[in-house]
């Protein structure tokens, strides 16, 4: 079990002070100039050998993205964009990475942006955490009084930061469609090439981060990239942020090394599943757009980027969904189907008529009402959904349906089977009984 | 995708108060110069605020006017992104996020609560004073279920402390935002097992404990706190809430509980 003085985030659930005071008594803010003075190149080599994986759901190399930035032009400036547009169900880490710990981003947005050559940040943050902007806000404020940030701050690397909220919308999570929002359009994902990298907001190179890749980067840089590397297994190395919702004893965000078995994680801090681990049916491991993983694969998976995949899952946010027996499995996907119904932009055809399609006959499952081979049928168009969109929402409405059906099939076909044999065309079984 | 349209009665006119132009500004000059476009939704939501959370088609028109944009450009901002409501809204508005995580942790018991005293989503009390919809995942499914009622977070809620909730705001009494069970933020319920050697078990003692600190995670608190601090002219929708805060600055310390209610 990782220990608290190997934690990034020392007031994760906020019983500290989250002010600048507080956040240089952990640590933050520390010798900023001494790892700005060992240059960008040290910087990026330390980012690329502690291994960071994105953690924004993708798991690119974090040290590899900052690289791709171009040499800085002063016709087109550089732009570090944060993505605090936590929006990925399940996912609630960011939240109180930005109003219990704001200072560890902003030090992280100076650092990354020096390495890129930016003098200019943007954080995009969702727009219904008000709270969180707020006090965002009041933290950069603090930082520029102490003369941290600025166009003539003490580092000698002159930095402005901005906030920029959103208005709720899951799609502008997507890098691309963040910066079409950020520029003042709808969140409609842009095709790529070109890369944000060489056009990116204002058509300038760009390089969009989750906030926890952000927030971590000082710290590995001041402990160096063999602290960081060495938790977790090969190729997936360091501390994550796990949000742990569902069917478990203690619902909780909880900062743990990578690849700390499922079991380990539930029960130290967690309080285990509801009713104990036989208890429980299956997981969603990394946010509502990967497949679910059923209980007898996961409760003992190491949970990091490489195991999950090869369970045909993926960590993604490391945003934990338990759900234990008394869960209506195909009622649970069908709400994620509403959900990529709801959040499609509607850019592309597939995804936009897919989506309501993929929710209309997965509802239609949860209560019977269906035909066995609907369920192929389903398969198949979930099949022609993914890939063939511009963006990944496409494939992330495809993937619970596709869990769904791998694992779970025999249960849609009793349900089938209930509302066949029931004279009384009443759904097969309460459509809310999942709640109760 | 969800079809929005602009609600059938429309208000003659709208202007931006004085604070809220020169609020505007001050945004507008975060973006470099000749991409004023990107303040597009920080003006839009302002406007919403002044004009009782919903937005009417002059204010669309107003903000397409201030930033240079086409009007169409600015509706379809509008439509697109779903803070925005286009028709009126109960004086509380309740957002209530169904989403897989809160539904498994019970949010259908919390939709039963908003039909019995609300009524269907979308449709304002009698008295004005509130109305409800279901929308997607709000990010906080550690203390799922949960609501936002205007500007904050209610979470770790059940049908009773949500019922009660709804008594106090229409009382006018005050409410403690944020967990409805004493949780502070998203730690496990009835003591740390992560960050105990620097916050003790309760989070209450310990080397980074701030004892005189205001805050201690409580948004409310913070929020007064806030206040105190920023130099930004208030936001008009959190002048309830401080007034709320006054009135209940004498209550006791949250203290966290031993079981979590939602899940039993």
């Amino acid at each position: 079990m990782l220990e608290d003085k190997d934690r990034i985030f020392t007031n994760l659930y906020g019983f500290g002070d989250w002010g600048l005071k507080g956040a240089r008594a952990r640590g933050a803010w520390d010798n900023t100039k001494g790892l700005i003075e060992k240059g960008k190149d040290w910087i990026l080599t330390e980012m690329k050998a502690s291994g960071l994986r994105g953690r924004g759901g993708a798991g690119f190399p974090t040290g590899l993205k900052w690289s791709f930035m171009p040499k800085a032009d002063t016709a087109r400036p550089s732009y570090l964009v944060v993505n605090a547009d936590e929006s990925e169900p399940g996912t609630c880490k960011d939240r109180e990475i930005m109003r219990n710990d704001p200072h560890l981003l902003i030090e992280g947005c100076f650092i990354a942006s020096f390495a890129m050559e930016a003098h200019a940040c943007y954080i995009y943050i969702r727009g219904e955490y008000i709270l969180e902007a707020d006090r965002l806000d009041a933290a950069i404020a603090q930082a520029y009084e102490a003369n941290l940030l600025g166009k003539d701050n003490v580092h000698g690397w002159p930095f402005d930061i901005y906030v920029h909220r959103g208005a709720g919308a899951y799609i502008c999570g997507e890098e691309t469609a963040l910066l079409e929002s950020l520029e003042g359009k709808k969140g409609m994902p842009r095709l790529k090439p070109p890369f944000p990298a060489n056009m990116g907001l204002y058509g300038c190179p760009t390089t969009v981060n989750n906030v926890e890749s952000i927030a971590v980067a000082p710290t590995i840089l001041r402990r160096g990239a063999a602290w960081f590397s060495s938790f977790g297994a090969k190729n997936n190395s360091g501390t994550k942020l796990f949000c742990i919702s569902g069917h478990v004893n203690k619902p909780c965000n909880v900062e743990e090394a990578m690849s700390i078995p499922f079991r380990e994680l539930i029960d130290k801090h967690c309080g285990g599943v509801r009713g104990g681990s036989d208890n429980l049916l299956a997981v969603i491991p990394g946010g509502s757009s990967v497949p679910c993983v059923p209980a007898a694969q996961i409760i003992d998976a190491a949970m990091d980027f490489d195991t999950l995949r090869d369970l045909k899952s993926g960590l993604g946010t490391a945003a934990v969904i338990v759900m234990d027996k008394s869960t209506d499995i195909i009622r649970a996907i069908a709400r994620l189907s509403y959900f990529y119904k709801h959040e499609s932009c509607g850019q592309c055809t597939p995804c936009r008529e897919g989506t309501g399609w993929l929710w209309r006959v997965v509802t239609r499952m949860a209560e019977g009402r269906a035909q066995k081979r609907e369920i192929d049928m389903l398969l198949e168009v979930t099949t022609q959904i993914e890939g063939h969109t511009i963006c990944a929402l496409g494939d992330a409405a495809a993937w619970p349906v596709q869990g769904l059906i791998r694992h779970f099939r025999p249960e849609i076909e009793k349900r089938i089977d209930q509302y066949a044999a029931n004279p009384h065309s009443e759904p097969a079984r309460g459509y809310h009984a999942a709640a109760e | 995708m969800t079809v929005r349209r602009l609600a059938e009665v429309q208000p003659d006119s709208f202007a931006f108060s004085a604070e809220n132009e020169a609020w505007a500004d001050a945004i507008i000059a975060k973006y470099p110069q000749g991409r004023q476009a990107s303040a597009v939704i920080s003006l839009l939501w302002r406007a919403q605020k002044q004009n009782d959370y919903w937005l009417p088609r002059p204010a669309i028109e107003a903000v397409a006017e201030k930033l240079g944009m086409p009007y169409i450009r600015v509706l379809e901002i509008a439509t697109f992104y779903s803070m925005f409501n286009l028709s009126p809204v109960g004086e509380y508005f309740v957002q209530l996020c169904g989403t897989t995580p809160c539904l498994l942790a019970g949010s259908d018991g919390i939709k039963s609560v908003l039909r019995n005293r609300i009524g269907e989503p979308g449709v304002v009390t009698a008295d004005g004073k509130f109305s409800w919809n279901e929308v997607e995942c709000l990010g906080a499914c550690c203390n799922a279920p949960m609501v936002q009622i205007n500007d904050d977070y209610f979470e770790d809620l059940t049908p009773d402390n949500f019922a009660k909730l709804l008594d106090d705001l229409a009382a006018g009494r005050p409410v403690r935002i944020g967990s409805q069970t004493g949780r502070v933020s998203s730690e496990p319920a009835g003591g740390l097992t992560a960050l105990a050697s620097f916050y003790g078990v309760s989070g209450q003692s310990g080397p980074y404990c701030v004892t005189e600190a205001p805050s201690m995670g409580d948004p409310a608190a913070a929020r007064a706190e806030l206040a105190a601090q920023s130099k930004a002219p208030a936001e008009p929708g959190h002048e309830r809430l401080k007034q709320e805060e006054a009135l209940s600055s004498g209550k006791p310390e949250p203290s966290v509980s031993s079981s979590d209610q939602t899940l039993n």
